[in-house]
Order: structure tokens, then sequence, then C-alpha cells
């Protein structure tokens, strides 16, 4: 079967910098994959390039068979990728409800409709995607109200409204308490495998990364030096080396024995 | 045409640079360091001029001497320099946190104010200023005779920008000054005494406008029009050089100087078009002008002013707005001719305030040129009616929204690519241009004096039944754009608002969906523009002139944009108010200046914000008496 996302040969700079080169990887339906590193390795990078937020200088990224290289945002999002943001981006005068609604408005070409109440259209579907991440019954609340944590839901169940076949999230836990981190990573693993929902995300909480990724991927100065399960990145001595330390090789390893317990 | 024509067009093109830099310099750094356009920098340097006139002949009479007519010049900036503190501490200081709207619309509070207590010192007549002593003759270049003056102020403007330079890199002041230009947040956590730098900076932005004033008295009598001419250049210097960038200015000063010197040669009539071309076209390659750095973003989500959540009417509200719709239309039948024509006034205005809001309250796309649009449909059916056409009144109706929306169109094209303070300065600067070529274009449009004879068709000629004409045009389209504001569409608009971002990243083409925006409000304030046109029976400048973009914002403002029908009520408020009282006092200006101030400070949500804001509290005091009891009942 061919993944579901084929990242190839990309690269990146910024005047002197190389913020990416030569990344290559892949990503199978209902894959959680974890970009990690330090600062400045091209987490970001990397991801706003397959998010359509910045074009790479060369390289290609294939989502199912398609060439979406260097689109915009708006229609990587059509073809089926959604994505959150590191500080949640929310439309932030509107209810929880109204929130998925919108989505779900651009989702079936409605944005220009000036016949009934946006208010009325696609609620029940609305309040669907809100169940599925345990929002539903804060729908009528306006979103500036709500915990981070739960506008972070929120911004998941956004999303989630067009059905991707990719989710991209960028420090999906980033300013969020540990236990509400624990939850909201569980939550998108069972989403993502029970959808078949590919999820590539960067994380710096190695908790979320150890505990819930499928794979790793260790950039450095925009270079990948490893990739494998969270087992093999967390015995790799290079990225003990240069990336993750003696305290992040125990955090590592706290979080995969959490893991498997849970299992 | 020989060199030396050439070489005295680009002298006196430079000079002119070197004029406008010393002004627009003062802006920059202003904006660069409070993140406030100032609106009242053109006052300074209105204010320099006359101080000049004032101080620089007294001095001349003990001794004509360049030297005491410079001490007279640089005495003149103090003074203005000074004034620019006071206008820190007493206001600007009060409103560095509120939305930029409110900052822009504070500023031009100022120059209302200034405006009036200018004519009420120095009078409405043009002060003609003495010439600098050494300075008077003409310098022969290959063969032209050149005014020295001219010759001098050339250096001027490099000398500023050098001592402005060594201010900026070699003195402390200089250096947080750039410091708070790049981060303001992070000067502030750095424990700098902000007040202190803050004051310092309108010191100088001010002084040097003051400078600039005092220094145009040898070629420009002191005059009570200077403040509004200069600053629109003025901030099509800074937009261009990149706001917040002094040598920005200096570079864009000199683009403009010399294409306006050769343009002249080019295109005679449309140098501004020329102008405001390349403003538009520098800011849709570059967006933060030529030297300028985007906004540090804060990262925070604020909460965006503007409409919040849209609740439909409550039966009580139906009743009320259904009972005033009615006394509306009873007008004509109960009231005399006066107020027939107060009501025509309001609905035209209510219904090119409502459009605005659609785009400010429930967009965020903050439009201080909304007149553009306005004057472009009343001169379209104006000119329709009385040109050469002889088109009869309901076919100019159909012209005027099309003009509008076909103006916003072309301007919005443009503008929906900008953001923020940037966005709202293109507007300005399309609003200024359209007043321009309808100000300059005597044949078509009678320039200042305008075009008579704008009547309605003989079925509506008089005043009642084109009040009904009226009340169905506007109201219906009032009732049509609310309806916007509850669909998808408006949805869009308010979500591409709250999160650029977000609505990007769920597929919405928020550009596309803001023009669509600009266009429907544009072609609304063309029928409001056509309707006024009417009802006048006249067309005049005044129309599309900054004071009435002004007006509506103040209409909108006074009723609030968190709400959707907010602007009706300010625009009746606003209009009858003004109605009542212009006739009534010579100061109108001081006192409109003194309340858009006021309701800045006190009122930033204006009269309906602050009802609602009153049955909040009353709705949540309203229960408690009931709750204490109840306690007491337990413990007892």
């Amino acid at each position: 079967m061919q993944p579901l996302l084929t990242v190839t040969g990309l690269e990146k700079r910024f005047g002197g910098v190389t913020a990416g080169k030569d990344v290559t990887f892949s990503l199978a339906a209902g894959e959680m994959l974890a970009i990690i590193g330090p600062n400045g390795a091209g987490k970001s990078t990397t991801f706003n390039m397959v998010g359509g937020q910045l074009k790479p200088d060369a390289g290609s990224i294939v989502l199912a068979g398609q060439d979406i290289t260097g689109k915009p945002p708006r229609e990587i999002w059509r073809l089926g990728v959604g994505r959150t943001f590191q500080i949640a981006q929310t439309f932030i005068s509107m209810s929880v409800v109204e929130n998925v609604q919108m989505a779900l408005i651009s989702h079936h070409g409605q944005t220009r409709s000036v016949k009934e109440a946006a208010t009325r259209l696609h609620r029940e579907a609305a309040l669907g995607f809100l169940g599925r991440v345990g929002m539903a019954d804060m729908a009528d609340r306006p979103v500036n109200e709500l915990a981070y944590g739960d506008v972070k839901r929120v911004e998941l169940a956004i999303a989630l409204a067009s059905e991707p076949k990719l989710l991209l999230m960028d420090e999906p836990t980033a300013g969020m308490a540990p236990k509400e981190r624990t939850a909201l990573m569980q939550l998108t693993s069972d989403i993502a495998r029970a959808h078949g929902i590919g999820v590539l995300f960067t994380e710096h909480d190695m908790d979320s990364v150890f505990g819930h990724a499928d794979r790793i991927l260790v950039l450095v100065r925009g270079e990948i030096i490893a990739t494998g399960t969270p087992d093999e990145v967390r015995s790799n001595q290079r990225v003990k080396q240069v990336y993750l330390g003696e305290a992040g090789s125990q955090a590592a390893l706290k979080a995969r024995r959490q893991a498997a317990e849970a299992h | 045409m020989d060199l030396s024509f050439f070489v005295i067009q680009a002298l006196s093109g430079l000079a002119s640079a070197s004029a406008l830099f010393v002004i627009a310099s003062g802006l920059t750094i202003v904006f660069g360091v409070t993140r406030i356009v100032n609106f009242a920098h053109g006052s300074f340097y209105m204010l320099g001029a006359y101080m000049a006139v004032t101080i620089v002949p007294w001095l001349l009479e003990f001794d004509r001497s360049p030297t005491l007519f410079f001490v007279g010049v640089l005495a003149s900036a103090l003074v203005v320099g000074v004034l620019g503190v006071i206008m820190e501490v007493v206001l600007l200081r009060r409103i560095y946190r509120v939305p930029e709207l409110f900052q822009l619309l504070a500023t031009f509070g100022v120059v209302l104010i200034v405006q009036d207590v200018v004519l009420k010192i120095w009078g409405p007549v043009d002060i003609t200023g003495p010439r600098a002593p050494g300075m008077r003759h003409g310098v022969e270049i290959l063969g032209q005779r050149f005014p020295a003056y001219e010759l001098f102020l050339i250096f001027v403007g490099p000398a500023v920008l050098g001592a402005l330079l060594l201010i900026m890199h070699k003195t402390r002041f200089g250096v947080l000054i750039r410091a708070a230009t790049q981060d303001r947040e992070m000067v502030g956590a750095l424990g700098v005494n902000q007040a202190m730098l803050f004051t310092g900076t309108l010191f100088l932005g001010a002084f040097l406008a003051g400078l600039g004033g005092a220094l145009q008295i040898p070629r420009l009598p002191a005059n009570t029009g200077m403040d509004l001419s200069i600053i629109t250049e003025a901030f099509v210097v800074t937009v261009i050089g990149g706001m917040g960038s002094v040598p920005g200015a200096f570079i864009a000063a000199l683009i403009i100087k010399m294409l306006e010197a050769f343009g002249i040669l080019i295109f005679p009539k449309i140098t501004l078009v020329l102008v405001f071309l390349l403003m538009a076209v520098v800011l849709v390659v570059k967006p933060w002008g030529l030297m300028g750095k985007p906004e540090v973003a804060s990262g925070r989500a604020v909460l965006p002013e503007g409409i919040l959540n849209l609740k439909g009417f409550s039966r009580n509200e139906t009743v009320v707005w259904v009972v005033l719709t009615l006394a509306l239309l009873l007008v004509p039948i109960l009231g005399d001719t006066y107020k027939v024509k107060v009501g025509i006034e309001i609905m035209v205005f209510a219904l090119a305030a409502f459009s605005l809001n659609l785009l400010i309250g429930n967009g965020g796309i903050v439009s201080f040129g909304h007149a553009a649009y306005f004057g472009v449909g009343a001169y379209a059916a104006g000119l329709l009616v009385t040109g050469p056409l002889k088109a009869p009144m309901e076919l100019a109706l159909v012209a005027a929204p099309l003009a509008g929306g076909l103006a916003a169109a072309l301007f919005g094209y443009f503008i929906v690519r900008l953001h923020g303070i940037y966005l709202a300065m293109l507007t300005l600067a399309f609003a200024q241009i359209t007043y321009a070529i309808f100000f300059q274009w005597v044949e078509v449009t009678g320039g200042d004096n305008g075009v008579v004879g704008v009547w309605p068709s003989r079925w509506a000629a008089t005043r009642e039944v084109y009040f009904y004409v009226v009340a169905v045009l506007a109201l219906t389209s009032i009732v049509a754009l609310r309806h916007l504001f509850y669909t998808p569409f408006g949805y869009t608009l308010r979500a591409a608002r709250d999160s650029a971002n977000r609505a990007d990243a769920i597929g919405i083409d928020v550009k596309t969906h803001r023009w669509l925006a600009f266009i429907v409000a544009g072609a609304a304030a063309g029928l409001a523009g056509g309707l006024y046109s009417f009802s006048k029976g006249s067309i005049d400048p005044t129309m599309i002139s900054i004071a009435m973009s002004i007006d509506f914002l103040m209409m909108i403002l006074t009723g609030g944009i968190q709400t959707v029908m907010g602007p009706l009520v300010g625009t009746a408020v606003f209009h009858s108010v003004k109605d009542f009282f212009m006739p009534l006092t010579d100061f109108w200006r001081f006192f409109l200046g003194v309340s858009i101030i006021a309701i800045v400070l006190i009122f930033p949500k204006g009269v309906v914000g602050a009802l609602d804001g009153l049955r909040e509290r009353m709705g949540r005091r309203a229960p408690a008496p009931t709750t204490p009891p109840a306690v007491a009942r337990e413990t007892a």
C-alpha cells in the first residue's frame, strides 16, 4: 500500500541558514509520526512546508498520490489536511459549535452563501465532531470563555470537520497542564486510529512524544539524524548526544514504561 | 527640453523632498515608538508655520540677520515640541492600549480642536511670512535662476537625517527609540522608563513637524488648510518608506517628490495619481513598506474589537424597531420641512454607516476612507443628471451603487492585501486621491464649487415624496445588509477577522471574501451618496472629504461597533446633535473634536454598547436580592 504522505528531498534556506536539507520521510494512514529536535532544528519549517505556509526551495510533498508541493494552505486543506497551531487559533468571537459549523460551511463551499442564517447550517454534524473530542456539552459556550485545554479540543474538532486524511499538529500540547496533555494526545491517537487519519506532529514534551508516537523523526540543523520507533530513537546514541541528553533519555524511558503499562 | 530645465526640475524636486522628509521623519519616529498614527502631526506642522510667521518677523525687527531668522525658526519648532509633550501627557498616555481605530480618531479630534484654535488666534486670512535674510536672491544654475532658499532647503533634509541617525545611534535616548520601534514590550520588560521615552519621542516628533512648518514660511503663507494637506503626504511617505523607519522616509520622500517633479512634465494633471499608484504598488509588493518590518506578533489571542456575538432580535427589540420605523415613516405627514430634511439625511447616513460597520465591526477592516465610495456614488448620480446625458433620477440611482461598488472593487483589490494600520492608511490614501481627482477635474466636476441642479424626477420632486423614495431604498438596503451579518458570508468575514490563520487553514480565501465585502459596502455607500446628492440638489467635494469619512466613523462609534444595529442609533444621535449644534456655534469643530476624544476615553463602546452593558449589569444585579434570603433561611 502506498503511504498517505510522502515527503522527498525537502530543502529550505533562510538567507544563510539551512532550515531543511534533504528531508525525506513518509507517513501511513492511522500512523502518528512525531518530529522532534532542538530549537531551530527545522521542525516548524518542515511542518509549515507540508501545511503550505512555506514554499520549499526543492523537493516534493505527495499526499495520497497527489503532489501538493507549494500549494497554499487553503488548497492543501481541501485535499484533506487539517491542522492545529502551536498557539490555538479559533474564531474567538463565536461559540464552540459555531467554530465547527464555520469549518463545515467552508468544507461544503458555502462561505459566499447569503441565503440562510449561518447558525442553522450543519449544527448536528458540528455537534457530532464536538462529541468526538468530548466537548458537546459546551457547544453553546463562547469559545473565549473556555480553559486553554478545552480550546485546544475545539481546535481539534475544527481540524477534523473536513474529514481530513492527514492531521498536522504543531506542538499540540504547548501551554497545557500535564494531565491535559496526556488526555489530548490519547484523544488524538484514538481518533487517528479509529478513522485512519495520519498524524504528523512536532513536540517538545517527551511524554507526548514517546508515549503516543508510532514513529519518531529527529531533526538537527535541518537534517534528519535518526528515524524509527520510540524505542529505537530512545536508544540511539547520536540522538542522546545531540538532543535528548541524560535527562531527556530518562524522561523518554519513563514515558515508554507508562505507555507500556497503559496498554 | 534642455538639460538646464531638467536640472532645475530635479533641484526643486530635491528641495520639496527635503522639506517633506523633515516633517515625515517626525511622524515615522512617533509611530515607531508609540504605534500611534498621529493625525495631529499635520497640526503641529501648521502650528510651526503660524508660530514662525509670528516669532520670526518680531525677531527680524531687532536685526535683519540670517541668524535671527533661524533662531526664530528653531524657537517656533521648540514651542511646537512642547505642545507635543502636552498632547502626550494629556491625551496619548491614556490611549496607548486602545484599538488603533480609536487612536486615529482621538488624534483627529486634536486636529479639529487645533483648527478652531488657530482660526481663533490667527484668523482665517493667510499670513505671508518674511523671506530669509541673505537668501532672497536667485542663484544662476546653467543659465537658469534658482532661488537660494530652495538650494538651502536641499541641504536641510540630509542634515536632519544625519542628526537623527546620530541621535539614534549615539545617544541612549536614540537607542531606546530604536529598541522600542523593534519591540516595545521587550523595552518595557527591561525596566525602561516608558513614560519618559514616549514623552521625549513626542517632543522630537512635534519638534520636527514644527521645524518643517517653520521652514516653509518663505515659500508658503501660513494657512488653515496646511494640516490636512501635509498629513496625507506625510502618511504616504511613512507608509512607502516603512512605518518607523527614518531612512525609509528619506528615500520615500525623494522618490515621491522626484516622481512629482518629472511626472508633471508627462501627466501634468495626475501627478497625485502617480504618487498613490506608487504607494499601492509598493504595498502590494512589500506590505510593510520599503524599509519597514512586520509587526512583532504578540501571539496572544486577543478578543477582537467589533461584533462579538450575533443575537437576533428579542421580541421587545423587534417591537422597538418596528415602532421606530413607523414613527420615521410618519415624519413627512406629521413633521415640518426641517424634520423631513433631517429624516432623509439620517436615513442616507445610516445606510453609509451601516455598510461601514459591515467592514469594521464585522470584518475588522478599518476603513478610514468610506467617504470615497459615498462621494463616487454622489458624483456619479449628480453628473449623470446634470451632464450631457441629462439622465433621469431613476437611472442615476442605479448608477450610484454601481459606481461606488466599482470604485470599491478597484481600491479594495489593493486594500484587502494589507493589515492593520497599513490597511487603514491605504483606505485613507485612496479616499484622498478620489477627493483630489474630483477637486481638480474642474471642467467636469466643477471643482471646489461642485455642480448644482441635481434634482429628483418630477414625480419625486417634493421633499415628502423624496423622503419615501429614500425610505424605501435606504431601509431595504439596511435590512438586506443586516441579513448579511447573519449569513455564512457574514460569518466567514468575522472568522477571517478573528483569526486569518485559522480561516486560511480551513480553506477560506480570506482576501477574496474581504474584497467582496468591500465591494458590497462600497455599493451601499454609493447608493447612499446618490440619494444624498438628490436631497441636497448638488454635489461638492465635501462629500468625499476626510471630514466626511470621520463623520461616518463617528456615527458607528457613537452607536458602538460591537453591535449590528448600533450604527443606526449612532447616526441618528450624531447627526441630530451635529445638525442642531453646528449653526449655534462658530466652534463646532472644536466641540466635535472634544466629543470625539470624550467618546474614545469615556464611551468606547458607544451608546448601544453602553446600554447593553448597563442591561447586563442590571440583569446580574436583579437576581441578587432573591439569593441572600434563601441563604439566610438555611442558616436560620
